[in-house]
């Protein structure tokens, strides 16, 4: 995905970092639902790998990135930089990090549901980044009972919310006792069939050719996924060609140091399930005895 | 006005055929931020230096490797990489329809709308979204775009097809590989009370009721200072939770709903 600004790019990367460094929740809040608070701790449903490939020099020693002046041909110190916007040629506008502090919506650990839709009116075009939540407090009770509540009405709960800095809709999903959250985009940051210039649709569709379509999506009644569905292909590839080179000793270098950020990768899965098993855990740990 | 597409090619599913344009259905906004140098606002670049000496390292002397093991890396060359592309290929393969949901909610990363190429080809192209608009199905494509393998699936949104690219190689977590939590069960009359409470503030999806305010505050700044005014800074205020008695408080909740639909 491209990335939206410098701003949320270096967020993303800091919260990468910090997530690496130890597994908790990008977000601790509470849904609110009615009177009802349902503390919560939000996890990412999806972390993207990085490839494997890194950049070295001819000794094989892994590199790291520098910011650079160009004009002075020197490093740059992060106190020397600051964000700008170009808002005409080469005239700059600067902006500090207390500037858009400033900005920043209010910092609420709220999700006050306000509105309940029915699930399947949610356009998937909207949704954006998928979440995973887990009971946050001691008690799993409000918990259980939103899923519940939403599950057995087949309907999803909406509402804004702060996340990063920035504000997000957000909608409250319940699947198998367990809730999920997708943020959405805001619709000017969806376009419509109209607006990319589909066609509309003909007055009639000929039978035979409705009949033809209706076959294609009911055939191959398989109902399970290819298993390599969600495989990354090019870098399996990737591990491929690597280790015949390296059954053939072909470019292999030995440096005296370890890559950079080679820390052991974080089992999310099972901090999750741990998570879902026993919420507060951490925070009953450290409770002092008297 | 129309959009370009950013790619055409033929959907094949079993015997069908069916010429495709893919349009972007989502687009980023936001303010784009460059990083400058704060002298002189020169635009700040991204050099590769060497970790100890802090000596940029010229392109020519840059090469890409993998690390097989700490330390030992095995280097790869651009032409090994290149070729480790897919074939070029222009179709848009419907490898299979699976029931609707199949494919994980967390492995789906962008959509894109899918038009008919041709006014020849517009009933075949309403037939399929029309097969698949009953939401029962969904198709699980796959082909070559800029030289990489994609892969998607196939839905249809009022009316129209939708290919959302899934996310590949990534870590997903998937409801139905976790455990619902435990402890207390829930109350049979709490249960009744909050789908009472759900079903009151039940309403249709209007999407059009939210704005991206913080975007819009940047842009207001960022205008402001262009044209050089001043910005004042506020402070936020956080907020603090509070004890709950479930059934007490869903009653007030209730009563609460049910006194706003009547005011309107």
């Amino acid at each position: 995905m491209p990335p939206r600004s410098k701003r949320q790019v270096d967020d993303q990367e800091a919260a990468q970092i910090l997530e690496a460094a130890r597994p908790r929740s990008f977000w601790s809040g509470t849904i609110t639902f009615g009177l009802v608070s349902v503390p919560v701790d939000l996890y990412p449903a999806a972390r993207e790998e990085r490839s494997s490939l890194r950049t070295l020099d001819e000794e094989g020693t892994p590199l790291r990135r520098q910011y650079w002046c160009p004009k002075e041909e020197r490093p740059l110190d992060a106190d020397e930089i600051v964000r700008g916007v170009e808002v005409s040629d080469g005239k700059w506008v600067t902006v500090t990090d207390a500037e858009l502090e400033g900005l920043e919506p209010e910092k609420t650990r709220d999700i006050s549901l306000q509105r309940f839709v029915p699930r399947q009116d949610l356009p998937p075009a909207y949704f954006e980044t998928g979440y995973v939540l887990t009971p946050g407090g001691r008690s799993t009770k409000a918990y259980k009972l939103l899923a519940a509540a939403m599950e057995e009405s087949g309907r999803a709960g909406i509402a804004t919310f702060v996340l990063r800095e920035r504000e997000h809709v957000v909608a409250i999903l319940a699947e198998h006792g367990i809730l999920r959250a997708e943020t959405l985009r805001f619709p000017d940051e969806v376009r419509s069939p109209r607006e990319v210039g589909l066609p509309a649709r003909p007055k009639t569709i000929p039978p035979t050719t409705a009949k033809a379509a209706e076959k294609a999506v009911a055939t191959g009644k398989g109902t399970a996924l290819p298993k390599d569905l969600l495989e990354d292909p090019r870098e399996a590839a990737m591990q491929q060609l690597v280790q015949k080179k390296l059954r053939q000793k072909k470019d292999v270098a030995r440096t005296e140091e370890a890559g950079p950020e080679m820390s052991e990768p974080v089992d999310l899965l099972s901090v999750i399930r741990e998570r879902m098993g026993a919420p507060g855990g951490t925070k009953t740990r450290v409770r002092r005895r008297t | 006005m129309a959009a370009r597409a950013i790619w055409n090619g033929t959907l094949r599913a079993g015997n069908l055929t069916l010429p495709v344009q893919v349009f972007s259905a989502a687009k980023d906004k936001g303010v784009q931020f460059h990083l400058l140098h704060a002298k002189d606002k020169t635009q700040v670049q991204q050099r590769m230096v060497h970790p100890e000496t802090g000596e940029p390292v010229p392109k020519e002397r840059i090469r890409r490797g993998v690390e097989v093991d700490p330390g030992v890396f095995v280097f790869v060359e651009p032409e090994e990489v290149e070729a480790l592309a897919p074939p070029a290929s222009r179709d848009l393969r419907i490898e299979r329809f699976v029931p609707a949901g199949t494919v994980p909610a967390a492995a789906i990363d962008r959509p894109y709308w899918l038009g008919p190429h041709g006014e020849a080809e517009h009933a075949r192209y309403f037939a399929l979204a029309d097969a698949l608009d009953k939401g029962t199905r969904e198709g699980i494509a796959s082909w070559v775009m800029r030289k990489r393998q994609y892969r998607g699936v196939l839905r249809a949104e009022d009316g129209y097809l939708v290919l959302s690219t899934l996310r590949l190689g990534a870590t997903l977590i998937r409801t139905e590989d976790l455990e619902a939590p435990g402890g207390e069960s829930v109350d049979a009359r709490e249960r009744t009370m909050a789908k009472q409470l759900v079903a009151a503030l039940e309403g249709p999806f209007d999407p059009s009721a939210f704005k991206d305010t913080y975007r819009a505050r940047v842009e207001e700044l960022v205008e402001a200072k262009a044209r050089g005014r001043r910005t004042t800074v506020r402070k936020f205020k956080p907020k603090k939770p509070a004890g709950q008695d479930l059934s007490r408080l869903l009653q007030a909740s209730l009563k609460h709903a049910a006194k706003k639909q009547k005011a309107g």
